[in-house]
């Protein structure tokens, strides 16, 4: 089947009495034509990626700029000694996250889910889950079909990418399809994964993308710190019963228009929000520095990616229409 | 259709899916594109991949793909040094390309058999490339499906005979397009299939009246 909504999927569990994470895993089984042990073999390398990056991680790396690296390692080394305020899972969470967004802001090597900007969300949340909880590797595999079933949906109806959709579709996307995957995992229902991913996806909507420099280190590396720790809230949330009052389908709806209508600065051109700040223009000009000075992406460029998206929204509007 | 892992992936060095590992790719691609192992390339940097391709790795990535690596290998960041081992000499330089994706990149190969390419490329989003393209003529493929390039004389008949005899071959063609420079100039036709070439059938095109060169992309998984 195509995972084109949340609903889609629920019918799906029902008419077929499947759970959430047998459907995204049939629907690869069947669009790739692979086996269910070639499917669950290929999730397996994605889950120790995860694990193995995590594990990797010393916090001696710096990125390419000097932004980033070691504040992983920071927190880490707060949450061993002190009384967090969050907390000791929720440290854990934190501390997870920026060592993941670390890795990929060094060159190490992660897992983009859905991007790479946004690669520290899924892992913060699921590696200290697992680790607290003994879950076996089997169930975590369950966990990431389940995530990758609203990443697709999200990706069907709204945008993964930050030039397209701003953050919100980067690290907003990361964080609904993490409250899912934690909502199933303490065996929530496929109408409380949904609710999960729903309140996430509110509590993210109208993220900006604004990297400093045009570079996946600020404030990337630590807005998956955001987004982990929201999706832990909005999971949490579902499981004791609260409901979303607007469906998820109608939520992720509303986060592809907010994303279609945000102005071009804020989807990942660098030339708005906190890549606009003096702070954030000194260290362009110091990236610049020793070659031809440049803009990382002239006005002439966002046009051009305006102009060639411009086709796809008036095709999805007339379609809107004649409905 | 969404390929499931498209979203939970892929496996990839950092920092970006399309100016790193997207930039690895377009490398293999043209790697593979010319056939053999290169010994010198002339890169141009297009647009943000100019911009901001030091600070996200492209050029790293680049070379890394030229070297064969694949997205995921943790030999990326030091791919300057392998290239200087592997006896690849390279250099970087920013172009302007008319009309180009913002991440594209012009590619100038030169290969250990004395095979030369040249490629136009981009990044589009999520790892994804498109090259644009091959020896001055417009192509349009992503690499996700077997690729037959072939280049030949404009004249009458060559599409006829290549298709009929991957027909015979029971080669299932998925797209196909064809362009050319000039009428009566070269030409150049580019089959994507859902089967494997086999090598005798490339050799056996190669060697037909007309056609100047035969490139084939086999599919990775």
């Amino acid at each position: 089947m195509n995972l084109d909504s949340m609903k889609d999927i629920l019918d799906a569990m029902e008419a077929e009495g499947k759970a959430f994470w047998e459907i995204v895993l049939e629907t690869d089984m069947e669009n790739r034509q692979v086996s269910r042990e070639e499917s669950l073999g290929k999730m397996a390398d994605v889950w120790h990626a995860m694990e193995d990056a995590s594990a990797s991680y010393t916090g001696e790396r710096r990125s390419m700029s000097g932004l980033v690296g070691g504040q992983g390692a920071l927190m880490r080394q707060y949450a061993a000694k002190e009384d967090t305020i969050g907390g000791d899972f929720l440290a854990q969470v934190i501390g997870e996250a920026l060592a993941m967004g670390e890795c990929n802001a060094c060159m190490r090597r992660i897992v983009a889910a859905p991007t790479a900007g946004a690669c520290g969300v899924m892992p913060a949340v699921l590696i200290p889950l697992s680790r607290r909880d003994s879950i076996p590797e089997e169930k975590m595999l369950q966990a990431l079909y389940v995530a990758t079933g609203v990443g697709a949906v999200i990706a069907y109806k709204a945008s993964i990418s930050g030039a397209a959709g701003g953050c919100q579709a980067e690290i907003g996307s990361a964080s609904a399809m993490a409250a899912g995957a934690l909502v199933f995992l303490r065996g929530g229902s496929g109408e409380q994964i949904c609710h999960g991913v729903a309140m996430a996806i509110k509590n993210m909507m109208g993220l900006v993308c604004d990297p400093v420099a045009g570079l996946v280190e600020v404030p990337c590396v630590k807005r998956n710190v955001g987004g982990a720790v929201n999706a832990v809230a909005a999971a949490d949330m579902a499981l004791a019963g609260i409901e979303s009052k607007v469906p998820v389908d109608e939520v992720i709806d509303a986060m592809g228009e907010v994303g279609r209508r945000m102005p071009v600065e804020f989807r990942e051109t660098a030339l708005g929000g906190l890549a606009a700040t003096p702070t954030g223009r000194a260290v362009m000009d110091k990236m610049m520095s020793g070659r031809k000075r440049r803009r990382t992406l002239t006005i002439k460029d966002a046009r051009w990616r305006l102009e060639k998206r411009r086709p796809a929204e008036e095709e999805k509007k007339e379609e809107e229409d004649v409905q | 259709m969404i390929d499931v892992f498209d979203i939970m992936g892929p496996i990839m060095v950092g920092p970006s899916s399309s100016h790193t590992a997207g930039a690895v790719r377009i490398g293999r691609m043209a790697r593979a594109l010319l056939g053999e192992k290169p010994v010198k390339a002339s890169i141009g940097l297009h647009g943000s991949f100019a911009g901001t391709g030091v600070g996200h790795g492209t050029d790293k990535a680049l070379v890394a793909g030229l070297l064969g690596m694949k997205p995921d290998d943790l030999n990326i960041p030091n791919s300057f040094a392998a290239a200087a081992r592997q006896g690849l000499n390279f250099t970087f330089r920013e172009i302007d390309l008319r009309d180009a994706h913002p991440n594209s990149v012009l590619l100038d190969l030169e290969g250990i058999g004395g095979r030369a390419i040249q490629v136009q490329a981009c990044s589009t989003g999520g790892g994804r490339i498109l090259v644009n393209r091959i020896a001055g003529v417009d192509v349009s493929f992503t690499g996700d499906y077997h690729t037959l390039i072939i280049h030949n004389k404009d004249d009458r008949g060559h599409v006829g005979e290549v298709t009929y005899t991957l027909a015979q071959a029971k080669v299932n063609v998925a797209n196909m397009s064809l362009s050319r420079s000039v009428r009566g100039g070269s030409a150049m036709m580019v089959i994507e299939t859902d089967d494997p070439i086999p090598q005798p059938l490339l050799d056996y095109f190669q060697q037909l009246p007309g056609i100047l060169q035969v490139t084939y992309y086999k599919k990775e998984d």
